[in-house]
């Protein structure tokens, strides 16, 4: 992991006691709710339906033991006992007052964590896969890159005041586990004909009102131009974006409004200016930061484990969640385990501090002290030794964290919905919980295999349901909360927006509405090998409507 | 005046605004600064006048038609219309760093104490507040933070390189 430097506690420190001057004289009423917003919004503190709502950065997704017990200790100590990951791998507090966010920045601060551009039109914590640097399909470790855009980005004097806020992405595997398509800026580490490493450079992608997915602007970009290459995008955008309507302010707008062809060419108009800048990267510029993102000491072990492969036969519960929550690891002998935070009990992404602190010290157990969050709101284990995989689930079992769901049905990306949000319209929760409760059965869950369901609770789409293969949008029609139902999203490599399929329906169809749509599905897949997403592609809408409306 | 900043100092600010209404030929004496379209439209006139001269950009502008008066311009002033709208950290940055800009680079408009640090760093060397603004705190906010990660008007190199 990244060991902050010196100068980065430094900033923290001074970040954090700004702060605390900033909200006494908002509490002695010196400083107006409207000055103090400015304040606040720019150290991720939001006003919500009932309380401020504080979010933490998680730096690419990557939290020690240590970080995991400091969250806990905040949810305990600050909060009512939970906290909720975000699809952005960030964590989020619903309840802190506000006299306490300086001590909660301070908690923070003495781990390495912050919230600083968690909020507000600036560049935002840059996620990324949460399989970097132990995925078999990996190309190239990015996180190394993410830390140096973090750097990069962290209070650029000139990009701080943007149109709109701005997310990067960035995923270094075959796979897109980054959802780097719907992102202002995607980056996916490629490697040429020569065996030589570059990105790609995707801009333009973002969801909410106008689901986007990013355009390929360049095919290949070497890694040591990628700062000269963002600081191009970003001025271009800074000039150019629109500032005159905040649903077209984002900068899928500016590149959809100018055309790809000519926004590639005001790109590279500015980065010829900019390329041979102090922000290219030197050779060991990239080696120094590398340095901090070393493969740990693995053992030398065999792929196969005699006792591995008993227990898979004996205990049927366990390998249905071996077979769901567990991913092959670069290294032999270990593998990647996935805790699901979609559990019937608790509502999708949170997590208890008691399950905080539990699931740390199983890092610490199993997994060399580390844990990933990813975005599709679970965490990830990842490096777990296959002998040790056994005694991890009786343990996560116990803590209501094996639901064997991954990337199954029921591992389902919801906003908060109503029931925190402010800009919400509809309830998402409750859904998530009804959908969940209907189709928790386990052998009809294994029988629909890959596939993904989210739920947004408003046009925002903060449960990014345009790239589920079932979305559920949440609006409210004259005072009564409908759902629209969307198909054919992914947020994979192959990403693409879904369709409306037709008319709302109310809160008490919607679940059958679903029920619908996976039956239409496992009635005319060619076999059970064939994804839902692969069905309806090769089906179109046509006997989903019919089943649904006709 | 009393709100108005520059090297880190409040100050007197000896420059005039050109509003618009006075006659080009007859524009008061002392230094004076003029909207970009009347500098481009009554050049000639301008630099015969024996006194510093300036140029209010709208933050729209192309910072590099200026370059080749860069020695008659002893003041850019640029403006920030809401304090959301960051443009003009854009064009000071690229009058600084890209064309070598030396003068006064000024922030004018919804200019508060919270963009301060920013805009020091892109080359803004002084600041007009917003009338409200308490000018103490405002002088605090040139040091709010003392680390830097990128390279800016300030600072040559980002922080991995220093």
């Amino acid at each position: 992991m990244y060991q902050y430097s010196q100068e980065d506690h430094q900033l923290l420190q001074e970040r954090v006691s700004q702060f605390r001057d900033q909200v006494a004289r908002r509490l002695k009423g010196d400083l107006s709710e409207d000055e103090f917003k400015q304040q606040r919004l720019r150290n991720g503190l939001y006003l919500q339906l009932h309380a401020y709502m504080l979010r933490v950065a998680v730096p690419y997704g990557l939290l020690s033991s240590e970080q995991m017990r400091t969250l806990a200790h905040i949810a305990r100590t600050y909060d009512r006992g939970y906290g909720h990951f975000s699809t952005r791998q960030n964590i989020q507090y619903n309840w802190p007052k506000l006299e306490d966010v300086p001590k909660i920045l301070d908690d923070l601060a003495a781990v390495e964590m912050h919230a600083i551009q968690t909020s507000g039109n600036c560049i935002r914590n840059t996620t990324s896969d949460p399989l970097a640097g132990v995925a078999r399909d990996e190309i190239a470790d990015p996180r190394p890159y993410c830390e140096l855009i973090r750097q990069w980005s962290t209070f650029h004097p000139e990009f701080n005041f943007l149109p709109r806020k701005f997310k990067i992405a960035v995923s270094g595997a075959t796979h897109d586990r980054a959802a780097v398509a719907v992102h202002d800026i995607g980056l996916r580490l490629v490697k040429n004909d020569a065996d030589e490493l570059g990105m790609e450079v995707y801009v333009g992608g973002g969801l909410g009102r106008t689901p986007m997915i990013g355009k390929l602007i360049r095919e290949f970009l070497p890694p040591h131009d990628m700062l000269t290459y963002l600081e191009a995008i970003l001025r271009v955008y800074n000039k150019l974006g629109r500032r005159d309507n905040l649903y077209k302010a984002r900068i899928k707008i500016l590149v959809h409004e100018t055309g790809e062809e000519k926004f590639r060419e005001l790109v590279e108009e500015e980065w010829q200016q900019v390329k041979t800048s102090s922000l290219r990267l030197r050779d060991e510029d990239i080696k120094n930061i590398e340095a901090h993102f070393k493969d740990p000491e693995y053992e030398k072990l065999s792929d196969f484990d005699v006792d591995y492969d008993k227990e898979l036969i004996s205990d049927p519960m366990f390998a249905n969640w071996a077979d769901k929550n567990i991913e092959l690891h670069k290294k032999d002998g270990y593998r990647v385990v996935y805790l699901s935070l979609k559990s019937r009990n608790q509502p999708t992404g949170d997590v208890t501090a008691d399950q905080m602190d539990a699931i740390a010290d199983l890092a610490d157990k199993y997994s060399l002290g580390a844990i990933r969050s990813t975005h599709r709101q679970n965490l990830v284990l990842s490096d777990v030794k296959l002998s040790d995989l056994h005694s991890l689930w009786q343990e996560l079992t116990a803590l209501d964290l094996a639901t064997p769901n991954y990337n199954h049905l029921t591992d389902i990306i919801s906003c908060p919905g109503m029931d925190y949000c402010a800009l919400a319209t509809a309830r998402s929760i409750p859904i998530a919980q009804a959908l969940t409760e209907r189709f928790d059965a386990y052998d009809f869950i294994n029988d629909l295999g890959d596939i993904s369901l989210n739920i947004s609770g408003c046009i925002n789409a903060c449960g990014h349901h345009h790239v589920a293969n079932i979305g559920i949008l949440g609006v409210n029609k004259k005072g009564v909360e409908v759902y629209q139902l969307t198909l054919g999203g992914s947020a994979r490599e192959d990403a693409s927006i879904g369709k409306i399929i037709g008319p709302a329906f109310t809160a008490d169809e919607i679940v059958d509405a679903v029920s619908d749509v996976l039956d239409v599905y496992l009635t005319n897949r060619e076999d059970p090998e064939e994804t839902f997403l692969t069905a309806y592609r090769r089906l179109g809408q046509g006997p989903f409507k019919e089943k649904l409306y006709g | 005046m009393g709100n108005f900043i520059k090297d880190r100092k409040p100050q007197e600010d000896s420059w005039t605004p050109y509003t618009g209404l006075e006659d080009m030929d007859n524009l008061p004496s002392g230094d004076v600064y003029v909207p970009f379209d009347e500098w481009k439209s009554s050049r000639d006139a301008l630099l015969k006048r024996n006194s510093r001269l300036g140029v209010i950009l709208e933050n729209t502008d192309n910072v590099a038609e200026l370059v080749e008066d860069f020695d008659r311009l002893d003041l850019v002033v640029l403006q920030f219309p809401k304090m959301a709208d960051g443009r003009a950290f854009t064009q000071a940055r690229l009058l600084r760093e890209r064309f070598g800009y030396k003068g006064e680079i000024r922030a004018v408009g919804d200019v508060l104490h919270d963009q301060i640090f920013y805009m020091q760093r892109c080359g803004f060397n002084s600041f007009e507040m917003r009338p409200d603004q308490d000018i103490p705190t405002a002088l605090g906010a040139f040091d709010e933070m003392t680390v830097t990660y990128q390279p800016a008007a300030d600072e040559e190199l980002p922080i991995w390189r220093r």
